[in-house]
């Protein structure tokens, strides 16, 4: 039997007495300020990846963590849940002969990183059972001293809970005016990430990123109580901005018309199934190029690394599908970026130290490369005649081990400006569809089912009547193939998610997607209602 | 080895929390834990973990007015401000004419749900269990991904009114799924206890996904439509625990549930399942083993959900329960469905043509008031054809109502404890057993393997 944590901790402790540094010392308030560089963790840091080294560590990074989240949610006029979570700590990950070990807790001594340190080496030493393996990490252009944050023009957590409260109470009851609405829910999500950095790559990085997210719903009731249709706001998307996004999404104006859109989905006329051309706005749109495109372009599920939870994907192997796989047509260009502004992946550098990238994942509609890590890029460089990540790594926290996460991911405008009202224009038997809806796919990124928030039919190149209960079903490379028409800069939106779910232990991670309004011909829709 | 916050520690360490909110009504809930893994792909170990924290809920109640602060330090300062935080939360919270007074103590149920195995394994122990894994899926050459997730925790609540609980537990979880290297088969089992002793040992486990994985080859199309199923216990697992969503008595009294009663109030008393099965909830009982008391310190007993398909009980908030003039029931403790016996093999020989499903992926709802919900199967899904499994058959996508499933149940066999949660790591327990579903709706033939 290996040594326990208990033992461990016993024979250490004694040693590292010495050490010790009251954790409240190293957790002083203003040293949080956004912007400024926190000495005394970057000490840490760099104190912990000399203990790392002395574990025997060939690689070492360490991160300290502080997330910040505050939730306020209402429901009618009643405040149902007003939260302020906050956890932070250190993580140390290590490599030696081929294999990771990882150890973090909330104890920021330097005592505790030096059993950390020990202790993921010790992990490291157990994990060679399964025979040797070679772990290759691409080149870095390390960063000796970071520092980057989100472009916030109202801190989040400036802003009273009573503003907030006042905000969501009003959006709530502007909504229920509407007759026939009868459950109103809004929230306001803020979160702070604070991450220090250092690795034996040479790097040392301090980072600031806030995400703000305010939502609603609406759910309306028919006057028999027997059917209830929601309207969620999902086309206002979780952002990496300050409260002025709380602001620009104006709950309370757009209240109103969800609300009418909730009571009217529950007269709209059951869509017919059959085949259609597609209109999808960029709030529906975000959420299949995340599934579809943004989830099989991940290194690791391609090789099977994702098999045992989050899925492989259908797009290898690798050496046959990059520069030869036709995801679409030639005006199809997907972007992945992590250093677009306000979206919810976009970071100064990596959780290995790499700066953030933007590169292409379909060009012209040809399949070009995969998201990488360092240790992934080689998997591939012979392939992609690169071995540079291309930034992917990230953990959820201080708790959790870096991995390859996906980047923003976009596609991108059309080279003809075309806006909503030209795709209408252009369609003759179609559905509109708007704002995220149930969805499911397979854990291979191919066969899917996407439905919405809203539809419209779309008849003679006008929009006609609402539907309700529709879904788009198929396949990603005939759905993508199928794309015939795409908007211009001016119909450019982003989407986000907040709850992409990957690894085991799973971890949540945030994404962006932005898109330009798009058609898709022929696609096959289906009656998701319950009497379907 | 966790080295976890004794009783005598934890009530200290809540007393002193306790002493940093000036609210006139206070509680503290105190998570600590241990928290370790070992993951394998590609027939190798690529990552693992051990983690060490101890979050603190403080929650503040000023008549009608409630907030809460967590934080994961216990120093003195970190305290005080979590103080700080907590007033100004609290003072800007709206009246909750809901919201009742902190618990009185109670009378807990005493439950073992530590093991000593569990929480001594360690990095080696964990590497030699994917180890098996993946030495045996190589030597039949097959790819193997192994998970082995374990944690040891303490759970305290403790308020102004006195109320003081603690409980430690241990869990863990080995999941393994198993590919051919040729993508065109692939296979998964999965074992969890409290106890690593009483889950299925690595070698066996092995095997089991293996075995799954050879017969996965070759899978031949079949047509969408209504067929009869035969779900392995951990498929009907992933889609139990979307039942326990439907458990709230509030939400089927104000009609936004599937045990609503036309007209008002519940269907309580009412049949709604197949008259042979019975879901309840027992944080004591052997399979389960559940922390007995709530985030807020609410006792947890058994609770008898459906009894021989007759809808015996819900869950009632305190609030709710107030109102209805019952006593509070809450939904926790984990979830058990009883009503048969025999194993999985005794039922595939009691189904003339069907289809097999180890396991569901990616489940979502469709509609929550009918509980229809849409998902993939995966990891193994096969022809039964006279009693026998004559071969693989394609992922499918169902369309299915759980309500409507559990009345259209033509086989049960025994119980087990399953890896329910999708992401294959520790969850809620769940037992449930294998069950023989009619007219089980399929809508779409997958080609993703």
């Amino acid at each position: 039997m290996s040594v326990t944590r208990r033992e461990f901790v016993k024979q250490s402790s004694v040693a590292a007495a010495s050490l010790a540094i009251a954790p409240h010392v190293l957790l002083a308030d203003p040293a949080y300020q956004q912007g400024t560089s926190d000495v005394a963790l970057r000490q840490l840091c760099m104190f912990a990846l000399d203990a790392a080294r002395s574990a025997g560590a060939e690689y070492a990074d360490a991160r300290v963590v502080r997330r910040r989240l505050q939730e306020v949610e209402v429901r009618q006029d009643r405040v149902s849940a007003l939260q302020d979570v906050e956890s932070v700590g250190v993580g140390i990950r290590v490599l030696i002969g081929g294999a990771w070990g990882f150890a973090a807790s909330n104890q920021l001594t330097r005592p505790e990183c030096v059993q950390l340190a020990r202790f993921a080496a010790e992990q490291a030493s157990a994990n060679r059972k399964t025979g040797p393996r070679e772990v290759y990490l691409g080149p870095i252009d390390a960063s000796p001293d970071g520092e980057w944050w989100s472009p916030v023009e109202i801190d989040p957590f400036e802003v009273a809970i009573g503003e907030k409260v006042a905000l969501l109470m009003a959006a709530n009851a502007e909504a229920l005016r509407v007759s026939g609405a009868r459950l109103a829910s809004s929230a306001i999500a803020c979160e702070r990430i604070d991450t220090t950095f250092a690795s034996t790559a040479g790097s040392l990085i301090s980072q600031y990123a806030y995400r703000t997210y305010p939502s609603m719903s609406v759910t309306a009731i028919s006057p028999d109580g027997s059917d209830f249709q929601t309207r969620s706001s999902t086309e206002v998307a979780p952002m990496g901005l300050g409260y002025e996004h709380v602001l620009a999404a104006d709950l309370e104006g757009h209240a109103r018309e969800w609300a009418e859109q909730a009571v009217e989905k529950i007269s709209a006329s059951p869509v017919e199934p059959g085949e259609y051309d597609l209109i999808l706005l960029p709030s529906n749109l975000f959420l299949t190029i995340h599934e579809t495109i943004g989830r099989p372009t991940e290194l690791d599920r391609a090789l099977g690394y994702e098999a045992g939870f989050a899925g492989t994907s259908f797009l290898s192997p690798p050496e046959a599908v990059i520069g030869a796989f036709q995801y679409g047509p030639e005006f199809l260009n997907v972007q992945a970026d992590r250093t677009q502004r306000g979206a919810l992946a976009t970071i100064g550098w990596d959780d290995e130290g790499v700066t953030a990238d933007s590169w292409p994942i379909i060009r012209d509609g040809i399949f070009v490369d995969y998201q990488t890590t360092r240790e992934q890029a080689s998997w591939i460089a012979a392939l992609t005649d690169n071995e540079y990540s291309h930034g992917c790594a990230h953990a959820e926290s201080w708790d959790q081990v870096p991995f390859q996460r996906m980047p923003n991911i976009s596609l991108l405008p059309g080279e003809y400006d075309h806006v909503l009202d030209d795709l209408i224009a252009a369609t003759s038997r179609g559905i509109l569809v708007e704002g995220a809806g149930p969805y499911s796919i397979d854990q291979q990124g191919h066969d899917f089912q996407f439905g919405g928030q809203i539809s419209y039919e779309v008849r003679d190149g006008a929009v006609a009547g609402m539907l309700r209960d529709v879904a788009y079903v198929g396949n990603t490379p005939e759905f993508w193939n199928s794309l015939d028409m795409l908007g211009g800069p001016r119909s450019y939106e982003l989407g986000g998610t907040i709850s992409d779910v990957k690894g085991q232990p799973a971890q949540v991670s945030a994404v962006s997607h932005g898109s330009p309004v798009a058609r898709f011909r022929g696609v096959q829709v289906i009656n998701t209602g319950p009497g379907a | 080895m966790a080295n976890l916050i004794s009783e005598a520690a934890a009530r200290r360490l809540c007393s002193r929390a306790l002493n940093r909110v000036t609210a006139e009504a206070a509680q503290v809930q105190l998570t600590a834990r241990n928290h370790s893994n070992t993951r394998a792909a590609a027939n190798a170990i690529i990552s693992s973990g051990d983690v060490t924290d101890t979050a603190m809920t403080l929650t503040a109640q000023i008549g009608r007015r409630s907030a809460s602060v967590t934080v994961n330090q216990t120093d003195d300062g970190t305290l005080a401000e979590a103080g700080q935080r907590l007033d100004a939360l609290v003072t800007h919270a709206p009246e909750d004419p809901e919201l009742l007074p902190p618990l009185e103590q109670p009378v807990y149920e005493n439950v073992e749900g530590f093991s000593q195995t569990t929480d001594e394994l360690g990095a080696d122990e964990r590497a030699d269990a994917a180890a098996t894994l993946v030495q045996k899926a190589a030597g039949a050459g097959l790819i193997a991904s192994g998970f082995v997730d374990r944690q040891a925790v303490a759970k305290v609540v403790a308020n102004s009114a006195g109320l003081f609980a603690y409980h430690q537990s241990t869990l863990a979880s080995f999941t393994a799924t198993v590919r051919t290297e040729e993508g065109d088969g692939s296979g998964w089992a999965g074992t969890t206890h409290n106890d690593w002793a009483r889950m299925i040992p690595p070698d066996a486990l092995a095997d089991r996904a293996i075995r799954r994985t050879q017969q996965s080859r070759g899978a031949a199309d079949i047509e969408p439509g209504d067929y009869t199923v035969l779900l392995e216990p951990t498929a009907v697992g992933n889609l139990l625990v979307l039942f326990r969503s439907a458990l709230d008595a509030r939400a089927a009294d104000e009609g936004r549930s599937r045990f609503s009663r036309p007209g008002g109030g519940s269907l309580i008393g009412e049949q709604v399942a197949d008259e042979r099965l019975t879901l309840y909830s027992d944080p004591a009982d052997e399979d389960l083993l559940e922390p007995p008391f709530t985030e807020t310190g609410e006792p947890v007993c058994r609770a008898t959900w459906i009894e021989n398909g007759v809808l015996r009980s819900l869950g009632y908030s305190r609030f709710w329960a107030e109102r209805a003039g019952v006593a509070p029931v809450p939904i926790a403790g984990g979830l058990k469905l009883v009503g048969g016996t025999g194993d999985v093999q005794s039922l595939v020989s009691s189904v003339e043509r069907g289809v097999l499903i180890t396991r569901f992926w990616d489940i979502q709802a469709l509609d929550p008031r009918s509980m229809q919900y849409t998902g993939l199967t995966r990891d193994g899904t096969f022809l039964i054809e006279n009693g026998q499994v004559t071969g693989a058959v394609k992922n499918l996508r169902f369309s299915e109502s759980l309500f409507g499933m559990l009345n259209r149940i033509d086989g049960i066999g025994s119980s087990e404890r399953v890896v329910a949660s999708e992401s294959g790591g520790l969850g809620p327990a769940v037992v449930v057993p294998p069950l023989v579903v009619r007219d089980f709706r399929f809508t779409a033939v997958l080609d993703a393997v």
